[in-house]
């Protein structure tokens, strides 16, 4: 899934897409990427240590970029993982539909490596939450970094973002994509923010919830 | 004191005994039919109007299980009484398969007791054709027929053993009553829960061939065939029973067949939700058998409607199906479901009322089934077009086990009189007590 | 899918197949990790209801819901004593009203499932039902075949025994041939169900015409102590005429590969060797019963009131 948001697998709340703009063309992307790729080198001392996982499912071809620019710069062979985060969501209870899983490829042991989680868009922060939860199942790193390439902000969980591509401001209403031009995340890749109108079951799910508080 | 006198105005007159099918008026007197003609009046009398209905004998249900004495949570001869007039079913004959059975006069005399105080239908009791309904000694036909039993079955249970079934149906020639038969191999039913077929395969139980009944018919009409007695095949589901039947008439053997209405209008495809309401013995069949049924009826190879009303109480019926008990309630619904083959024009009204009434009292010659004048005046009234959603728990029976709950039905009972009273009418409820 | 009740594969569309069976091989990796458990059911209770004992599902079942932190509890009853003591209904009854969050049930009579599903509120899931549906078992022979044969589609399947009275026939009846396979059926004409050639399979009584060309074989339990006698006239007779060993084997495709739902009885159904050695799959089988089964409660469990509040 592209950001926090609810799966667009529930078919009640397919949000309507009433309007969309370019925030970042396949080679914004690929700048922002090589940028974090030089950051990420300066501020660790053994690149031996880290080990680059991916949130699918817009993590993955934004990991691969990652890891592409790392050996390119540094000539450093780091590995990379995928971490399907759903099983450990924070929003299962509540769905009328679980969500597809999507697959999990842990090549290495995670013990004692400097963790790189890259997400495509963060918003509240419940994803990379969740990231962190499951990769503590596969052992105990020395540290965790998180990349994305877009911060869209509404941050709802006290989680710090430490290589931005690009803070893209946006309203609720608005979701913030990360899509190829090909299926799959193939072809030239694109960040786009689209205005929606949503029926959006958790907003009233928490507004039954205050009410049912109060 | 005055002679009471009841003017049933206006309604399609409905007498098969007498071929009778026209608008007219009925005139009951003194608990009897006095005449029935065009424009009687109304002198000194309670009228009721019966335009758009159908006005026929009361119905005659040769074949129903009121549980009592022994099972009166399932329903017992008030309830089961009640239950018939809000049907039509003026008279009610009730088989032997109490507890104990009713193998002994005291029972027939117990019975009888009952219903002349608790019922507002006519009850008539079937006796047990062997004591304890075992299969292995006949009961005291004599007396039993003596203590007002009108026909011997062990309903429920097939007597196996050839011999005792000949020697039974030998000596009911002895007071000429018929022996009424529930056919089925026991050994081939076996476990056999629905009909073997299609439907069993999927549902993953047992299956009881249509074979099973086939046999025993053919087996019991050879012993007709032997005996020279009279049989009446009760519940029959098999096209090869028709089949059979057909057969021994035309070779002018005394054979006579009910079928119930829930083998005229089901089928086994009804028991894929693993509903325990349909499951009964003998089971639903295939389209083929409910086709070949209707046929029979219509063409008077089977001669009887009758209702097989099995009332079991809930908790026997919330079990797993194989653990279910068998049978269906059916008195409350019957005109309604048959009328299904009149709404589908496979048979005239005179006809359905013929098989509901006059036939059923034929058979086991009793005095109802007319509207002669000075016959008892049984009478039903009939909305042959009134559509009513069927809800047991609103109804007389004690038990609800019905594949109809909830369903939308077309035709209903406006009025029943029982010997010229009026003991049901709809919005009333029974008048009775 | 929360909510709903799994009662057979018979109702089920080919694409809630597949994204079971998709589910069911992300589980899988959970299977391989050292910690083996994830979070997602925390707070969720299901309750195993066996009627009949099956140490092999209920244990697989309740692996499966505790490796998604799932509270299981293990309710078994003798079926005799609850229809005497209490209705069948009642009992379902009385475990919904502590609010589970699944039930798995299994009991000696087919429907039972179904007709506990008519009154709970929460999902019914069919752990095995007299002769009717297992699917779970079905589910999981999917999952092994498609991972050993990388496809079902086109594959044939042929599966002998006890058909009649089979649960795991049916359900594997309905779903291979609902994802694209040839399902040929074989065993002693008595133990042919009516009809079954409806449920779009093809019948033999010849093991050899059945397996031939068959990629994969699945050999079915003979429950023994039931059927002996009946349907078949001795266990010996059985086994030489339906029995697999190597030398029948080679009447089916050279890969073909044999599949059981265990429990073998050795030297009826399946030789010695053919019960645990390739090309057996025997054991793959109870392995991927437990992913396919986390996957069945990922995607169902949760109280249908919850699920409409939400």
């Amino acid at each position: 899934m592209a950001n926090d948001a609810p799966p667009s697998s529930a078919s009640a709340d397919t949000p309507e897409t009433i309007g969309e703009r370019i925030v970042l063309d396949d080679l914004g992307i690929r700048r922002c990427l090589m940028r974090i790729a030089h950051e990420i080198v300066e501020s660790n001392a053994d690149l031996s240590e880290l080990y680059v996982v991916a949130v699918p499912n817009g993590g993955v071809p934004l990991a691969r970029m990652l890891v592409d620019n790392l050996a390119q710069v540094s000539e450093c062979e780091v590995p990379l993982g995928i971490l399907d985060t759903t099983l450990y969501r924070d929003d299962l209870v509540t769905r009328g539909m679980r969500p597809r899983l999507r697959r999990t490829e842990m090549p290495s042991s995670v013990d004692a490596r400097v963790v790189v989680l890259v997400e495509d868009v963060v918003s509240t922060g419940r994803t990379i939450r969740a990231a962190m939860d499951a990769l503590m199942d596969f052992g105990r790193p020395s540290g965790v970094k998180v990349v994305a390439l877009v911060d869209r902000g509404h941050r709802e969980l006290p989680i710090k973002i430490d290589h931005v591509g690009k803070n893209i401001p946006t309203q609720p209403g608005e979701a913030v994509v990360l899509r190829g031009s090909e299926v799959d995340f193939e072809g030239d890749l694109e960040v786009v923010v689209q205005a929606r109108r949503v029926r959006d079951s958790r907003v009233e799910h928490r507004a039954g919830q205050m009410e049912r508080g109060a | 004191m005055p002679v009471s006198r009841v003017l049933i105005r206006g309604g399609r007159v409905l007498d098969p005994a007498s071929d009778h099918d026209a608008i007219a008026d009925l005139l009951i007197e003194d608990g009897q039919i006095a005449a029935c003609a065009s424009l009687i009046p109304a002198e000194d009398c309670d009228v009721i109007d019966a335009a758009g209905l159908w006005v026929a004998p009361g119905f005659v249900d040769m074949h129903a299980h009121l549980r009592e004495p022994g099972q009166e949570y399932k329903e017992d001869i008030a309830s089961g009484g009640r239950a018939a007039v809000a049907g039509g079913f003026t008279s009610v004959v009730c088989m032997a398969n109490t507890d104990p059975a009713n193998d002994d006069p005291s029972v027939t005399q117990y019975i009888l007791d009952r219903a002349a105080k608790d019922s507002p239908a006519r009850i008539h009791p079937i006796a047990a054709a062997t004591r304890g309904l075992a299969g292995e000694v006949m009961t005291e036909m004599a007396a039993l027929c003596e203590a007002g039993a009108v026909a011997f079955s062990d309903d429920g249970r097939t007597i196996m053993d050839t011999a005792v079934m000949r020697h039974v149906l030998e000596y009911s020639k002895l007071v000429g009553a018929a022996i009424v038969v529930h056919a089925e191999d026991c050994g081939l039913r076996g476990s056999g829960a629905v009909n073997e077929g299609l439907t069993a395969t999927r549902l993953g139980l047992p299956g009881n061939p249509a074979a099973a009944e086939e046999i025993m018919v053919s087996r019991d009409i050879r012993l007709v065939e032997l005996t020279g007695a009279r049989l009446h095949v009760a519940h029959v589901s098999a096209a090869g029973s028709v089949e059979l039947i057909r057969q021994a008439r035309e070779r002018g053997l005394q054979v006579t067949a009910e079928v119930t209405p829930h083998h005229l209008t089901l089928t086994d495809e009804a028991t894929l939700g693993f509903d325990t309401s349909t499951k009964m013995a003998p089971p639903l069949r295939s389209q083929h058998d409910v086709t070949a049924l209707r046929a029979a009826l219509t063409e008077g190879v089977i001669d009887a409607v009758a209702t097989d009303h099995a009332p079991h109480a809930g908790y026997e019926k919330d079990v797993e199906f194989t653990g279910a008990p068998d049978g269906i309630i059916g008195l409350e619904t019957a005109f309604a479901v048959v009328n299904d083959l009149v709404q589908q024009q496979e048979i005239c009204p005179l006809e359905l009322m013929r098989r509901m009434s006059t036939n059923p009292a034929r058979i086991l010659d009793l005095p109802a089934g007319t509207l002669a004048a000075r016959a008892p005046a049984d009478v039903v009234l009939l909305d042959p077009e009134r559509c009513w959603t069927y809800d047991p728990a609103k109804g007389y029976s004690k038990s609800r086990n019905s594949p109809w709950a909830g369903q939308q039905l077309t035709g209903q009972v406006m009025a029943t009189l029982v010997g010229g009273r009026l003991v049901y009418r709809n919005g009333d409820g029974v008048l009775f007590r | 899918m929360i909510g709903q009740d799994l009662l057979g594969i018979e109702n089920l569309e080919r694409e809630q197949i597949e994204l079971i069976l998709e589910t069911a091989e992300r589980m899988q990796e959970i299977g391989a990790r050292e910690v083996k458990k994830v979070p997602t059911l925390r707070g969720h209770t299901l309750v195993n209801l066996f009627f009949e004992p099956s140490t092999r599902t209920q244990t697989s079942f309740e692996i499966a819901g505790k490796r998604l932190s799932a509270d299981v509890v293990n309710f078994s009853a003798s079926s005799s004593s609850l229809t005497k003591a209490e209705s069948l209904l009642d009992t379902g009854k009385t475990i919904d009203a502590m609010d589970p969050d699944a039930v798995i049930v299994r009991h000696k009579v087919a429907g039972v499932p179904q007709r506990l599903a008519d009154v709970l509120e929460a999902p019914v899931i069919n752990a095995g039902d007299g002769a009717h549906e297992h699917p779970s078992q079905a589910l999981l022979d999917m999952l092994t075949v498609s991972q050993e044969k990388g496809r079902i589609e086109g594959l044939t399947v042929a599966i002998i025994g006890d058909i009649a009275h089979s649960r795991v026939a049916r359900s594997n009846i309905y779903g291979f041939t609902k994802l694209g396979a040839e399902v040929r059926v074989a065993g002693p004409p008595t133990m042919l169900p009516a009809r079954v050639e409806a449920l779009g399979v093809k019948a033999y009584t010849s093991l050899r015409e059945a397996l031939d060309g068959a990629d994969v074989v699945m050999a079915l339990r003979i429950q023994n102590e039931r059927i002996a006698g009946a349907c078949f006239p001795s266990v010996r007779e059985y086994s030489a005429t339906f029995g697999l060993d190597r030398v029948k084997l080679r009447y089916a495709r050279p890969d073909a590969i044999v599949m059981h739902p265990g429990p073998v009885n050795r030297g009826v159904e399946l030789s010695h060797d053919l019960a645990d050695q390739r090309p057996s799959v025997v054991l793959d089988q109870v392995r991927n019963g437990v992913a396919l089964r986390m996957a069945l409660l990922y995607l169902i469990a949760g109280r249908r009131s919850a699920v409409e509040r939400g």
